[in-house]
């Protein structure tokens, strides 16, 4: 069995958010050094604030102002940090009620151990110096020692320059594992070898192979060399150019079935002005040093082929 | 026991376009929740199950948005699904949702669809860097214009058909005020003039991207019996799917969707669609997607989609209207798309679709497709209930 390849997956966007009147009261406040919560049906206030109520759906808008103090209803130590995490030292999760409100916000807890942590412990937030208009405007929680002040007070919910939107970067980190199939045919690859498997039921030859028949289910174990000749079944002409794609335009992405396949792959074709390239050409895979894939295919020269050979493919 | 008959009680759609800043994700699915309601004057506790879908999570990088998002739907105590088959899930969430009711499991469920693809990123949702692969050569927009050259060579389709389908369709949606793209005094020429992105795609021929929302209310006859306004019955509904890539797939038309529409019309008892169906809401987002469909769905033979639309019969004011609302080509927020399809359908039947209404429309078909031509669902709908 040939060694299994790895190698890491990063997703990372940065994606936006519209907050709404409700979110958008509440993250302005914060660069304002004032935590708003919403008042719902039933008189309980939201902290954070809520665009609908929670047992009868309506509509809320009632804003309040409550404390920067409050206290700890349930926590769970962090022992390690992760990167962008509120604090980089060992810290509690911690949900707080803060003084006038009657939900728990999640935060971060600034404690030397969790020896010092305790449900009912009162803290209080501890404001980032540079705020933003978000939740990581309150840098942290940290230790008070005082009793339960404040209740809510009305509050206008207005701002000067108010925060509408935000920015939110979300990462995913994978390790990706191609599997047993691929990994064969990526080895082949590097040889300048085109491979497919042959189903054992059906017997149709599916290039890439994928280790398992997708219309029968039931595992390829025939190994079939295929092209490295093949026609153009069909084809587009890209206009407009690819993100992180060094391809100049125009080009043309083309479905190639290799002779012996069953279906066709993509790939690019070159070797011939755009406008030239029609439903039949053969062609031929070109590599680039070093490279796996094909860079692009070429025109091998040879006599178009019949429509009836490859109208099936389309 | 013979299912329970599913009404269309009530239908909510947000104004759409390319950006809603004005409302967060939640205010957003209100919008068209609120509206459905209210279409069938109903409130948040006669609703007893929420179905959602939408497109993939990384589109808006809301990990299981359902859950952010049962406050805004009324959903606390009640039962919460969600549906996820691509470019198709508005359609299948609808066909869920019916589901529950023809099945006596629940009298009235909410089915809403969503996107918000101007805080998303479709195109790197779609096209994660895999390693070892090599890079895709080009977008939605390329991984389906060989398959229309691959019809136009099939069928000797002439290249205005997609011009003629994009000028229709952007004119019907001037007629809906809900529409995303109102391209006011749009010419032929001009469609025709557009850039060619992915010959032989043009720039007019392509789905806009879109903010918005629909939602449903379905119900039985004991709701349809106490609505304020003429319902839609289900007369059929199916779902099908299939590998985007396998030996013997047919690009140009699909098994999945032949076979999802004869479903369809078996149990609508639909014996020739074409006479049959007064209207069709076709999830078209290029333009050469509706002759394509046409004959997909038996609505034109093999070979002759093309004509149907040279005819005329696919226009507002044809015999077959196709896509009155504007369809995807004037309107697409991804998950929701597929739900505005069938509720289109339903509209028309109802005799509420406005200035977009096919006169006397009884009988109308929504469909939806997503993936790469992978999974399509579909229903039929009428204005009157179904019999037996």
């Amino acid at each position: 069995m040939p060694e299994q390849l790895t190698a890491p997956l990063v997703v990372s966007f940065p994606f936006t958010r519209s907050l709404g009147p409700v979110q958008s009261a509440f993250l302005t406040g914060l660069r304002e050094r004032v935590v708003l919560g919403v008042r719902a049906h039933d008189g309980r206030v939201l902290v954070p604030p809520a665009e609908y109520d929670p047992t009868t759906a309506e509509e809320i808008h009632e804003l309040v102002e409550v404390g920067t103090t409050g206290t700890v209803t349930t926590w769970a130590w962090n022992p390690a940090p992760r990167p962008n995490q509120p604090l980089a030292t060992p810290f509690a999760w911690v949900l707080v009620r803060l003084d006038g409100a009657d939900t728990a916000l999640l935060h971060a807890l600034d404690a030397p151990g969790p020896e010092a942590v305790r449900t009912g412990a009162r803290v209080r937030v501890r404001w980032a110096e540079q705020r933003t208009g978000a939740i990581t405007d309150i840098a942290c929680f940290e230790p008070h020692d005082g009793p339960e002040t404040g209740h809510a007070t009305p509050h206008h919910g207005t701002f000067t320059d108010p925060v509408t939107s935000l920015t939110a970067p979300a990462r995913l980190d994978y390790t990706y594992t191609p599997g047993r199939a691929q990994t064969r045919h990526l080895g082949n690859l590097a040889r300048h070898l085109l491979t497919g498997e042959r189903c054992p039921s059906c017997r149709k030859v599916h290039v890439p192979p994928r280790g398992a028949c997708p219309t029968c289910g039931v595992a390829a174990t025939e190994q079939v060399v295929v092209g490295p000749r093949g026609t153009v079944t069909t084809f587009c002409v890209v206009n407009i150019k690819a993100r992180n794609l060094a391809i100049d335009v125009p080009y043309v992405y083309a479905h190639i079935a290799l002779d012996g396949a069953d279906l066709a792959l993509h790939g690019r074709i070159a070797g011939i002005p755009y406008d030239q390239v029609r439903m039949g050409l053969r062609v031929e895979p070109v590599w680039r040093d070093g490279d796996r894939h094909p860079d692009h295919y070429r025109p091998t020269g040879e006599p178009d082929a019949d429509y009836d050979t490859y109208k099936r493919l389309l | 026991m013979s299912k329970e008959p599913v009404a269309v009680a009530g239908i909510g759609q947000t104004h759409h376009a390319a950006a809603r800043r004005d409302v967060s994700l939640a205010g957003l699915v209100r919008e068209a929740a609120r509206r459905a309601l209210d279409d069938a004057a109903l409130t948040w506790t006669d609703i007893e199950a929420v179905v959602i879908g939408k497109a993939p999570d990384f589109f808006e990088g809301v990990m299981m948005p359902e859950l952010h998002l049962a406050d805004a739907l009324g959903a606390t105590g009640k039962p919460v699904l969600r549906v996820h088959t691509a470019g198709s899930v508005g359609g299948s969430t609808a066909l869920v949702a019916a589901n529950l009711v023809a099945a006596r499991v629940h009298r009235t469920v909410l089915a809403l669809a969503f996107e918000k693809q101007s805080e998303s990123n479709a195109m790197w949702g779609l096209s994660l860097p895999v390693p070892f692969q090599p890079p895709l050569l080009a977008g939605a927009g390329g991984f389906f214009a060989p398959h229309v050259r691959a019809y136009i060579r099939r069928t000797g389709a002439p290249a205005g058909t997609g011009t003629l389908v994009a000028h229709k369709d952007r004119r019907n949606a001037l007629k809906n005020p809900y529409a995303h793209l109102h391209e006011h005094g749009l010419t032929l020429e001009a469609v025709r003039n557009s850039p060619m992105l992915w010959d032989p795609i043009r720039y007019s021929e392509t789905c806009p991207s879109s903010d918005g929302a629909c939602a449903m209310v379905l119900t039985d006859r004991a709701g349809a019996a106490r609505a304020p306004r003429p319902p839609a019955w289900v007369h059929g509904g199916a779902m099908r799917s299939e590998p985007t890539l396998f030996a013997g797939k047919d690009f140009v038309s699909p098994r999945a969707g032949r076979d999802c529409a004869a479903d369809v019309y078996r149990q609508a008892g639909i014996t020739d669609p074409r006479r049959q169906i007064d209207v069709a809401e076709l999830y078209v987002p290029f333009s050469w997607y509706e002759p394509m469909w046409l004959e997909n769905l038996g609505l034109a033979a093999e070979g002759e989609g093309w004509k149907l639309v040279e005819s005329g019969a696919t226009e507002l004011d044809g015999d077959l209207p196709v896509n009155p609302s504007g369809g995807v080509l004037s309107t697409n927020p991804i998950g929701a798309s597929g739900m505005l399809r069938f509720a289109e359908a339903a509209l028309q039947v109802r005799g509420a679709a406005g200035e977009h209404q096919v006169p006397g429309a009884r009988r109308a078909l929504g469909h939806a497709y997503g993936g790469g031509a992978q999974f399509f669902a579909m229903w039929l709908v009428a204005a009157a209930p179904p019999t037996g």
